[in-house]
């Protein structure tokens, strides 16, 4: 029968078109924004600093070692080192970043910085509402708009945060546990110390 | 594989002179460096001879080679076969120019393989290679009163800075000279 | 023997009919303000009433140097700038660019990171089989609606994708020896979901398009591209099958751990657009064959080979072409290297770009509807055809 291809066709729209009053399957659309999809653990936007702790300035992991900005592709990240140094997690002086300053019109979220860095002390943000009026600083972001804290670090990526935090609390009571023989071997001791 | 090929086509077309290049790289992939007079006799033959039949050419490459890079500084066109009937390859091609500046002319392997037009009128374009023979060699990725050539490792950008808030290494430079010469003219 | 030319109109030609009539040849641009030329694109064509008689693709709008921009960055910041290559099949253009260097430097990828590349690539293939019918029926004027019900589907994989590599399109996931992290856990559960779920969508698809009059009388018959002439341009991918030509990177080359798979290589007779329609709906099914098999198969194990570095990664001096079975063709990526962290050369072999070579040959003597049509059926995406 001539059309009939054209009238199964049709079926098939009217299926769907039907199939959506009653099946979550056909109607595919979300209210945004009323209704929200949850956003995927490893989703990614922008990058931000975590820092430990209350204070901002002095929890800030990261020590402006430029490995971010050398292997950045777009080049987007500007850092400055600082020319004194401030104690970090371990308690070792470290220098920090006077100036951070990531591009996000150039940054292209690839999340090689992340990758790259030695410290955990950039990660990749989840917040996508960011538009702002001014096209040339609006869109430059400095150091006190990008340090965040690791508690909001593990509200956006639980697994990762929870992950670093271990490795990091595992390194820090290494460390603790090697500077212990030291402080005691400094003390006068007639017997050799024991090689731990 | 490679040697048999350049034994076979010694055989049939005399008076070309072939080449083994090496590669450097665990991938093996060698090439055989060809006259630019014999080339397209050469394509031909490898087309249509019945044990390589190298009906189809996959990727045409311009490089360039500066004066200081490799005496004399010559620009090339690298061709990749394969063959679609028997499922073999790759047999890598190389062309020479002479030297990048006067003498660029090779011999277009369009009328051999038909894909290798718009890679060919690529090359021209950002290169600067001029191919002998091919039906349509005008530019294709950039506007057709440009001049110069882009991809040649001496291309220079010409000044059109465009604003960027956070310059830093050459894009610094580049601003700090061109906003002191705007301030001068204007 | 020359398989025709592309050369520029003649004045001539222009001005005089050739039955003798009155009048001109219209010359038109077909873009690149278009909305079916799939970005910006320009065809200029010249009309002898509604019939094409000459066409030449004009492009060069969305060149970004991605080629010089790498002879100066790391091989490793090159790969996010891979993602735009073919914007819609992220995955398989970074698994072509690590195939490359690790040509070039020798790097073996642990078998896991092969199950998981074969699992992303065949994916992406679903994702943009999908997406191309349904921009095709777009374009024949089924305004929307197999292209939306192409779309819900596409968006589950996309999830997929999202929750796997963080980015629904720009992934930046392979890495130089294997894969950039390990899949999260429910992750593999997710994708035999799908599995289980397309079949049901492919046939319900076919249902709507594949037996209906309307658009068998615009697919079929036209833009008929002959074996011999698709094999001398160097035409790959769907629509070089559709002509008849079993060339499948993935079975003669065998990247990767193809040959551990079984899968059938369609193959169309006419090389018509209803037949590049076809291909591309079989191809669906073999490589939900393919993930059905990767997903049993897959070992446990580690996902980067351990020589492969990060950072500061010098090959020796050589050179490598790495090519796989991208879902527009063949992708090839051809790396020159000179000893330092930078590539000499880096050159990118787009499918698109090749498979343009024909469009005029199929599209002389026919209206302009049916040249959008035979466009839309070679599947181009600009990012790959100006880089």
């Amino acid at each position: 029968m001539l059309g009939e291809g054209i009238l199964k066709g049709l079926a098939e729209t009217a299926k769907n078109f039907f199939g959506s009053f009653v099946s979550k399957e056909r109607l595919t659309t979300v209210q945004f924004p009323e209704e929200r999809l949850p956003q995927a653990e490893a989703a990614r936007n922008f990058p931000f600093l975590v820092y430990d702790g209350h204070d901002w300035q002095a929890g800030l992991r990261c020590v402006a070692c430029q490995i971010c900005e050398k292997e950045c592709p777009p080049k987007c990240i500007f850092i400055e080192k600082s020319k004194d140094k401030k104690p970090d997690s371990m308690g070792k002086q470290q220098f920090y970043p006077a100036v951070f300053n990531i591009d996000v019109s150039v940054c292209m979220s690839c999340q090689i910085c992340v990758e790259v860095c030695p410290f955990d002390a950039i990660e990749m943000d989840t917040a996508f509402e960011l538009s702002t009026g001014d096209r040339f600083d609006g869109l430059l972001w400095r150091k006190a708009q990008l340090a965040k804290p690791n508690s909001y670090f593990h509200q956006i990526h639980p697994t990762a945060a929870a992950e670093i935090d271990k490795r990091l609390a595992e390194a820090k009571a290494k460390a603790e546990a090697k500077a212990k023989p030291v402080a005691a071997a400094a003390q006068p001791d007639p017997a050799p110390p024991t090689k731990s | 594989m490679l040697e048999r090929i350049k034994a076979e086509i010694e055989a049939a077309i005399p008076g070309a002179r072939l080449e083994i290049i090496p590669n450097g790289s665990p991938s093996g992939q060698r090439s055989m460096l060809i006259d630019p007079a014999h080339a397209s006799e050469v394509a031909k033959f490898l087309r249509d001879n019945s044990e390589f039949h190298l009906d189809y050419c996959s990727n045409v490459t311009g490089v360039d080679y500066l004066d200081k890079d490799q005496t004399p500084g010559h620009l090339e066109a690298v061709y990749h076969l394969y063959s679609m009937a028997k499922k073999h390859g790759p047999v890598i091609l190389r062309l020479r120019t002479e030297n990048r500046t006067d003498k660029v002319h090779l011999p277009s392997l369009t009328p051999v393989w038909r894909s290798a037009e718009f890679q060919e009128r690529e090359i021209f374009d950002l290169y600067g290679i001029i191919f002998d023979g091919h039906p349509d060699l005008r530019r294709i990725l950039m506007w057709d009163e440009f001049e110069d050539h882009p991809m040649r490792r001496d291309y220079v950008e010409p000044d059109d800075y465009e604003y960027e808030p956070t310059p830093h290494d050459e894009v610094l430079e580049k601003a700090k000279h061109h906003l002191s010469r705007s301030s001068q003219t204007a | 023997m020359t398989f025709g030319t592309t050369a520029p109109v003649d004045e001539q030609v222009l001005h005089h009919s050739p039955d003798g009539g009155e009048g001109e040849y219209l010359e038109i641009a077909l873009g690149p303000h278009h909305p079916s030329t799939h970005g910006v694109f320009r065809m200029d064509v010249v009309l002898d009433g509604e019939r094409v008689i000459k066409l030449k693709p004009v492009f060069g709008y969305l060149h970004r140097n991605h080629e010089k921009i790498a002879e100066s960055a790391s091989y490793l910041a090159s790969m996010p700038y891979t993602d735009r290559l073919d914007y819609i099949c992220s995955l398989t253009n970074n698994w072509a660019y690590a195939l490359a260097v690790e040509k070039l430097a020798g790097f073996q990828v642990p078998e896991r990171a092969e199950y998981i590349r074969v699992i992303t690539a065949e994916l992406t293939r679903l994702v943009n089989h999908t997406s191309t019918i349904g921009f095709l029926t777009q374009e024949m004027g089924a305004s929307g609606t197999p292209l939306m019900y192409a779309f819900r589907e596409r968006e589950k994989i996309l999830d997929l994708f999202e929750s796997l590599t963080g980015s629904r399109m720009m992934c930046n996931y392979m890495r130089f020896g294997g894969c950039r992290v390990e899949l999260p856990s429910g992750w593999l559960e997710q994708v035999k979901k799908i599995v289980e779920e397309f079949p049901r969508f492919l046939d319900e698809y076919e249902q709507l398009l594949t037996g209906n009059e309307i658009f068998m009388a615009r697919a079929q018959g036209i833009g008929v591209l002959k074996k011999d002439l698709a094999i001398n341009a160097g035409i790959t991918g769907p629509m070089l099958r559709a002509s008849g030509v079993n060339y499948d990177i993935r079975k003669v080359d065998k990247y990767g751990i193809y040959d551990r798979f079984d899968f059938r290589i369609p193959l169309g007779e006419h090389g018509d657009v209803y037949d590049r329609y076809m291909v591309r709906m079989l191809e669906m099914r073999e490589s939900l064959k393919i993930l059905d098999q990767a997903i049993r198969d897959i070992p446990s194990g580690p996902i980067m080979d351990p020589k492969a570095k990060i950072r500061g990664f010098r090959p020796k001096p050589g050179e490598a072409y790495g090519r796989i079975e991208a879902p527009k063709g063949e992708l090839g990526f051809y790396l020159i290297s000179d000893g330092s962290p930078h590539p000499y050369r880096y050159r990118v072999r787009p499918p698109s770009l090749i498979n343009l070579t024909v469009l005029e040959d199929m599209c002389l003597g026919s209206s302009v509807a049916d040249t959008i049509v035979i466009f839309g059926t070679v599947d181009i995406v600009l990012g790959e055809v100006d880089r």
